[in-house]
């Protein structure tokens, strides 16, 4: 079973079980989906629930949040979350908005799915990460599926979810090999840890997980025990897990595939020295994205964002740090 | 809606704009007082296309409006003592008083504000509009329901209006586009911001079937209004009007107004749409001056009350704050 195989199996599921849920977006009906995750859907539930749309972002989520306003419980997807920059607008002024500017009138139980994530030479207008730009924003939450399980279960707990929820999947990872849940998935508004760990603490998530947990692995071998904690929601935060793991290690780094400068990254080690700070034996260390736009180039685009080795040179440099 | 009662149809148009009318006059009073800030946005001179257009929409039918929606709002049926307390940021405001005059919103009016992103409220009424379409299908019972979506000259230059246009009309969505052509973006006067200057030809250009309406003229804003409705519940898709009006005050309390001549100004008082309509009624002898008087003194009481009940109402606690940001719980 891969990522890309449970995606669909959740918005099957979904389809199946509510006749207010529809998908809408570029592509994901005839086509099959841009990233084939759609792929059947609509020779099963037909134009009318797999809609396909013009290449117009911004109205066709504004729509989705439209008919959302109205009992619908509309999947949107939107193909990269560089083109969600398109929807920018209807996501923040009304989807996350309007629920505080009318006094509690309305709800928006959207769910808008896309991919995200560099690696696939796509060069710099197709391999940016803007989840921390959304994960800015009051009124949504965001959720990043980075294993089998959690890519077929999110979706439930999203469309349950009576607010705006912005799924990000991984483009890297709808190869992914994995199994099926056997029972409900963990609260989506849960942190996991991944892998345990005593040495130091990895705060992670999205793509970024598969090469935090192959970095671990290796530094083993040198006698590092490295937690993996994968955020999933990227908004809320769940910092006590964090917290919790950081009174076990007392060392911390974190991963993150947008660039470091206000990024996600930023937040996190922001709120670690606001609850974490007297567990801290040494600072706490950030790998991101170079702060250049994604090259085309391979080995360029290899150079920009994080690799197992820089991750690991990161924790051995955090580990070897005695005040 | 409420105050139709013992009124015929048409002394009902003149309520409706004179209540428009008078509640606006007062609020740019009660602004220079300094009685609320924010922005201010008035209607004045644009009442006969709320009051023309609100009669032919039912209950069940969605309305998506701009920052200029007082008047949308009155006429909606929307309580003039909830807009008022709305204004002064008060609990018993339409939105809780977390909205302001730009964002009125009342659910059991189906009035979906209060849009100050300009073109924003259209993606907004094409997916309503879906979800009226797509409910048989989701067992939640058939519809006729209708989005009308209002929106001014200035929305045309934005991408939203023609992504929203093309979708309505490719999905043949039960949408009724109302422009309202001030003919000004703020201080933009049409000719100087869109090289094609007949709006309803644009809506053509997407296949939805258009027409200019003399947006100073109630009745015909209302004949109007009434014909598009019905073609939309009759299944023949969106409808668009391009109804041609005029404001009469600055774009905003803070407008100095230098960008257009005060005779263009002047030649449109020459037409505001309540003497013009009380003309008309007085000739027809539907309503005589002591009457158009007494609905006058009417209304004055009726904003004197809703100023009454803005002024009693109550400041919501700073604690409730971070309310309503979710629906469940207090996400961070």
């Amino acid at each position: 079973m891969t990522y890309r195989e449970a995606l669909r199996l959740g918005l099957l599921k979904a389809l199946e079980s509510d006749p207010r849920v529809f998908l809408m977006g570029e592509d994901v009906g005839a086509y099959g989906g841009a990233y084939a995750v759609s792929k059947g859907l609509y020779e099963r539930f037909g134009p009318e629930r797999i809609r396909d749309t013009p290449l117009s972002e911004n109205a066709f989520v504004g729509a989705g949040i439209g008919a959302a306003m109205m009992g619908m419980r509309p999947i949107v997807e939107v193909m990269t979350i560089n083109f969600a920059l398109l929807a920018l607008d209807q996501l923040v002024h009304n989807a996350a908005t309007l629920r505080h500017m009318s006094g509690g009138q309305i709800s928006v139980p959207l769910v808008m799915r896309t991919t995200s994530g560099a690696g696939r030479q796509l060069a710099a207008q197709h391999s940016h990460s803007f989840e921390g730009w959304f994960a800015h924003i009051p009124g949504i939450k965001i959720l990043a599926p980075a294993s089998v399980e959690d890519a077929y279960g999110m979706l439930e707990f999203a469309l349950y979810d009576p607010d705006p929820v912005l799924i990000v999947e991984y483009a890297s990872l709808f190869n992914l090999e994995g199994h099926l849940p056997e029972k409900a998935i963990p609260p989506v508004n849960q942190a996991l840890v991944r892998r345990a760990g005593s040495s130091i603490t990895l705060v992670t998530y999205g793509a970024m997980v598969i090469k935090a947990l192959t970095a671990a692995e290796e530094l083993a071998s040198e006698g590092i025990s490295t937690e993996v904690i994968d955020l999933r929601s990227l908004r809320p935060l769940d910092m006590a897990t964090i917290v919790t793991s950081l009174t076990k290690t007392h060392r911390a780094v974190i991963v993150d595939e947008g660039w470091k400068s206000g990024s996600l990254a930023a937040e996190i080690m922001a709120r670690i020295m606001e609850e974490g700070f007297y567990e801290l034996d040494a600072p706490v260390e950030r790998v991101c994205t170079l702060e250049v736009p994604i090259p085309y180039p391979r080995h360029l685009e290899e150079a920009a964002i994080p690799q197992p080795e820089t991750i690991k040179a990161a924790i051995r440099r955090v580990v070897a740090h005695h005040v | 809606m409420s105050d139709r009662v013992n009124l015929p149809h048409l002394p009902h148009l003149l309520h409706q704009m004179i209540r428009i009318r008078q509640f606006e006059e007062k609020a740019a009073e009660l602004y220079s007082s300094g009685k609320f800030r924010g922005f201010l946005h008035l209607y004045i001179g644009e009442e006969a296309i709320a009051a023309g257009v609100m009669p032919s929409l039912n209950a069940d039918d969605a309305v998506v409006s701009t920052y200029r929606e007082h008047g949308h709002a009155l006429a909606r049926g929307v309580s003039m003592n909830s807009i008022m307390a709305e204004m002064y940021g008060k609990v018993e405001g339409c939105s809780h008083g977390r909205g302001g005059s730009m964002h009125l919103f009342d659910i059991s009016r189906k009035f979906y504000g209060g849009n100050a992103i300009v073109a924003g409220g259209l993606p907004l009424a094409v997916g309503m509009a879906l979800a009226m379409k797509l409910r048989p299908s989701s067992q939640m019972g058939p519809s006729t329901s209708l989005a009308a979506c209002l929106f001014g000259d200035g929305a045309v230059a934005e991408g939203a209006f023609h992504e929203s246009l093309n979708l309505a009309a490719l999905w043949r969505l039960p949408v009724l586009f109302l422009c309202e052509n001030n003919f000004y973006a703020m201080g933009t006067a049409l000719h100087r911001h869109q090289a094609e200057t007949d709006l309803a030809l644009k809506a053509k250009g997407y296949r939805i079937a258009a027409h200019k309406i003399d947006g100073m003229d109630v009745d015909a804003v209302e004949k109007a209004t009434r014909e598009a409705v019905c073609k939309i519940r009759e299944g023949q898709g969106p409808q668009f009007l391009e109804l041609q009006t005029y404001r009469f005050r600055p774009h905003s309390m803070f407008d100095p107004d230098l960008y257009r001549d005060k005779s263009e100004i002047e030649k449109w008082r020459a037409h505001d749409p309540i003497v013009s309509y009380s003309t008309i009624l007085k000739k027809q002898g539907v309503l005589d001056d002591a009457q158009i008087e007494h609905l006058e003194a009417k209304v004055r009481e009726e904003v004197q009350g809703a100023v009454a009940f803005a002024e009693s109402g109550t400041f919501e606690p700073v604690e409730m704050l971070t309310r309503d940001v979710y629906t469940l719980e207090a996400s961070k």
